[in-house]
């Protein structure tokens, strides 16, 4: 049967809305328990999280603490303030160093240790990642300096 | 001298545009004709210019002129010639003009090819292309002047980013940008006949082909780049979710959409004002992409450091490229009634419903792609959002499409036999439910996603075959009569089938990819030897190696499975002249059925090295499936009813139905 357009248009309201509810009820779930939060090492060391639930800790990777134990790695992400050990089993990104910027996606584990499942990677090593440089910010011991990026931090120890 | 050319022409060009922005659309509503036919040699000298400003940057990439800024940071003069060509696009001012260039050859193309368009939809439609032109040619000069020099002049440049000198990064911005860029004149088209107040089934065979043409490069340039990420990142994934990634495929979702409006619009006449409006949101979405990549505002693993200073004016851009449309459309859009009516199981309710989804599954696109920055800018708090957001949204979206697109073309034009079409489908879901099965065999405790996800694809790959096969009846009568059936069958019906053929391969895929990817990650000294999945990985040697620009450690592994000799991997650990970072360079040995990966680190200072190893199953289908769909894109765009200029009766249109 050809319908009324009348008819049609109530359909394809009815489908829309269909469509939409399903699509929102998913997209609620999904920010309540798919979010991962970023915090900084003094965040961390003011409420440490949950083991087991999944965060971001970004910060610059104390310089003299990268270790490294056949595939494992551990080192220290700073704000300069507070510094939070983590353990990697995995290749480091190629702009990994000691006293750059750095984003470990991660959890900790039953024992209070940070086990990092991925350590990100950038494109350009005059990035600083904006989160890593609002932990700084938030420590304090944010330097703008010259450049054209003017994101490159100082290591003042 | 060159550079100063190149600056002038672009200044010229921008003359042209705003010209050809301004007379032909006066002209067009006062009627005066040679102000209409003015439009096509200004875009013709517009494209002529920006040509010329762009060959003139690429001259001074491939010469090494390092008086010329960004030839400076992103050259080398030891770069093999490829990357000192690709390095023109390497860069936010040399990407800049890649992107007007490519708004000029549409603006051309169209202003050569349009002959058989009504003046005043040329007139108008090429006075738009021109004011998006004046847009990001002021936005060049005053931002972003891609001709700035140095003085002095350094000796040697920076080098490009060592990352983006890959092959496959070197082709994928142009193929990208022909895309998202192609979107622009389907824009046009759609506010010129807002303008006009005419929006018919002509109007949408005008537009098809050019959309047709955008979707194909898009999916084309979408495919590079993700491979492009699996070869050169070394982090044996192919798709990470981030917002650099979904500003190109938000536009790919609703450009998608599109194609199928469009196609009831041409057909049916319905539909239109949705049509106009996705036209609208589609080249939007590339204007955001735009802006999300080079304003540096969201967090990205690979946002390129820019200027946000700049974010404001192409922010800017995109307010008015938008608003003002909008605004048109919410006043006309009323007075564009529908013409066909249909019952809701119908091609074109599955049409509709295929928009639906598409649209939906963009809005969740850009709600994961915006939330963070929404959040910090309400409560200060940062968050990412990654694969476990859009697992659980887009994807439970996406397998309802999939099951949807293997009916969809069963279905008659206005009312549609859906039990008919379930009975011939009946083998398409026999194989899904067996694959189904085979993939929880396989693995028990895997994800759900895979049985669902093989499911999905093989009911398309089956369903897209049997649909082929009842089109052509390929087995009635003999030979030469099936041969006469198939030369007979439009291509648009050919590219059709390809398409959806691909698209169920590159889903086929992803699952696969995603579900049974693993590794295995261990510090080995020379002679020691890893395993995965049956595989021996044997580190037989490290060495170091010199290429055209750089150095490397060069690993060799030998594979073998069950003593049996299976391949010989080199990765490599390269360090280029000028840029500090090291990078690593995979070693992939590609089977249809898995890839082997390997990846080698740091030293660890006792001899050993750290190596890492996936085994990455059905992951080539994922680019394969890409390739059939840009080859069914090319087959349909090939259909000689778009390259005919009479109107073709919509009736003689024989989409033959069984």
């Amino acid at each position: 049967m050809i319908m009324s357009r009348k008819r049609l248009r109530l359909y394809l309201v009815l489908a829309s809305l269909a469509v939409l509810g399903v699509a929102a009820t998913l997209v609620l779930r999904a920010l309540n328990q798919e979010l991962v939060f970023f915090l900084s090492p003094s965040q961390i060391a003011a409420k440490q999280p949950d083991a087991g639930q999944q965060i971001r800790l970004g910060g610059l990777v104390e310089t003299g603490s990268v270790k490294k134990d056949g595939a494992t790695v551990a080192f220290s992400v700073t704000d300069l303030n507070k510094a939070v050990t983590v353990t990697y089993r995995g290749l480091l990104p190629d702009l990994f160093r000691e006293g750059q910027g750095v984003v470990v996606e991660g959890a900790f584990d039953g024992t209070g240790q940070f086990v990092a499942s991925e350590v990100l990677a950038k494109h350009d090593e005059t990035y600083m990642p904006p989160e890593v440089a609002k932990a700084l910010k938030e420590s304090g011991r944010w330097q703008e300096t010259q450049g054209k990026d003017g994101a490159q931090p100082m290591m003042t120890q | 001298m060159i550079p100063e050319l190149g600056h002038y022409a672009l200044v010229l060009a921008l003359v042209m545009a705003l010209a050809q922005a301004s007379l032909p659309m006066v002209g067009a509503q006062r009627g005066i004709r040679p102000w209409m036919q003015l439009a096509k040699p200004a875009a013709l000298a517009q494209f002529a210019f920006v040509a010329f400003a762009f060959l003139a940057l690429m001259y001074a990439f491939a010469s090494s002129d390092f008086s010329v800024a960004i030839v400076t940071q992103h050259s080398h003069s030891q770069q093999p010639l490829i990357y000192k060509l690709s390095g023109t696009w390497g860069n936010h001012e040399g990407s800049l003009l890649l992107w007007v260039l490519i708004l000029t050859i549409f603006g051309a193309l169209v202003a050569l090819f349009g002959e058989n368009l009504p003046p005043r939809l040329k007139a108008r439609t090429l006075a738009i292309q021109a004011m998006i032109s004046v847009g990001f040619l002021l936005f060049m000069l005053l931002t972003s002047n891609p001709f700035a020099r140095l003085n002095p002049a350094p000796l040697e440049g920076d080098e490009l980013n060592p990352l983006l000198q890959d092959p496959g990064l070197a082709m994928h911005p142009p193929m990208l940008y022909l895309g998202y860029v192609g979107f622009s004149i389907v824009f046009s088209f759609a506010v010129a006949a807002l303008i006009d107040g005419k929006v018919d089934a002509a109007w949408a065979r005008w537009v098809r082909p050019w959309c047709l043409l955008s979707w194909t490069c898009l999916t084309g340039g979408i495919a590079l780049g993700s491979w492009w990420a699996y070869n050169e990142l070394g982090w044996g994934g192919w798709w990470f979710w981030d917002p650099v990634e979904n500003a190109s495929f938000m536009p790919w979702l609703i450009g998608t959409a599109l194609l199928h409006s469009a196609l009831v619009v041409e057909k049916r006449d319905a539909l239109k004002s949705w049509t106009i409006l996705l036209s609208i949101l589609t080249f939007g979405f590339s204007l955001l992409g735009t802006f999300l990549v080079r304003s540096g505002i969201i967090t990205s693993v690979h946002a390129f450091a820019e200027d946000p200073t700049r974010g404001i004016f192409i922010l800017a851009l995109l307010t008015i490229a938008i608003g003002a449309p909008l605004s048109l459309y919410a006043l006309r859009a009323p007075t564009m009634r529908g013409g066909g009516l249909f019952a809701p199981l119908s091609r074109e309710g599955a049409l509709v419903m295929n928009n639906l989804l598409l649209a939906t599954m963009t809005a969740t696109v850009l709600l994961g792609t915006l939330y963070p920055l929404l959040l910090e800018l309400t409560t200060g708090g940062t968050v990412s959002v990654g694969m476990p957001f859009y697992g659980a949204t887009f994807v439970p979206l996406a397998l309802p499409l999939l099951l949807l697109m293997a009916v969809g073309p069963f279905l008659g034009w206005k009312r549609g036999d859906v039990k008919g079409a379930l009975q011939r489908l009946i083998a398409a879901g026999v194989a899904a439910l067996g694959a189904a099965i085979i993939a929880i065999w396989i693995k028990t405790d895997g994800p759900i996603l895979a049985p669902l996800g093989l499911f999905a694809g093989v009911w398309l790959l089956v369903g897209t075959a049997i649909e082929f096969m009842e089109r052509v009846r390929l087995f009635e009568g003999n030979a030469a009569r099936i041969w006469t059936r198939m030369r007979h069958t439009p291509r648009a019906s050919y590219g059709m089938s390809l398409a959806h053929l691909g698209l169920a391969i590159a889903v086929i895929g992803m699952t696969g990819a995603a579900a049974w990817k693993t590794e295995n990650i261990k510090a080995l000294q020379p002679g020691q030897s890893l395993s995965l999945q049956g595989y021996a990985f044997k580190l037989d040697s490290v060495a170091g190696v010199r290429g055209e620009n750089y150095l490397a450690d060069q690993a060799h592994f030998i594979v073998s499975r069950d003593g049996a000799f299976v391949a010989d991997l080199y990765p490599e650990r390269r360090q280029y002249l000028v840029q500090p970072m090291p990078t690593t360079e995979a070693a992939i040995r590609s089977t249809p059925f898995a890839d082997l990966y390997a990846v080698i680190g740091e030293p660890d200072g006792k001899g050993g090295w750290t190596v890492r190893v996936y085994h990455e199953s059905l992951v080539s289908w994922i680019w394969f499936g890409a390739l059939v769909m840009v080859a069914g894109g090319l087959t349909s765009l090939s259909d000689r009813r778009y390259r005919v200029g009479a109107p073709v009766r919509a009736g003689a249109v024989q989409i033959a139905k069984a």
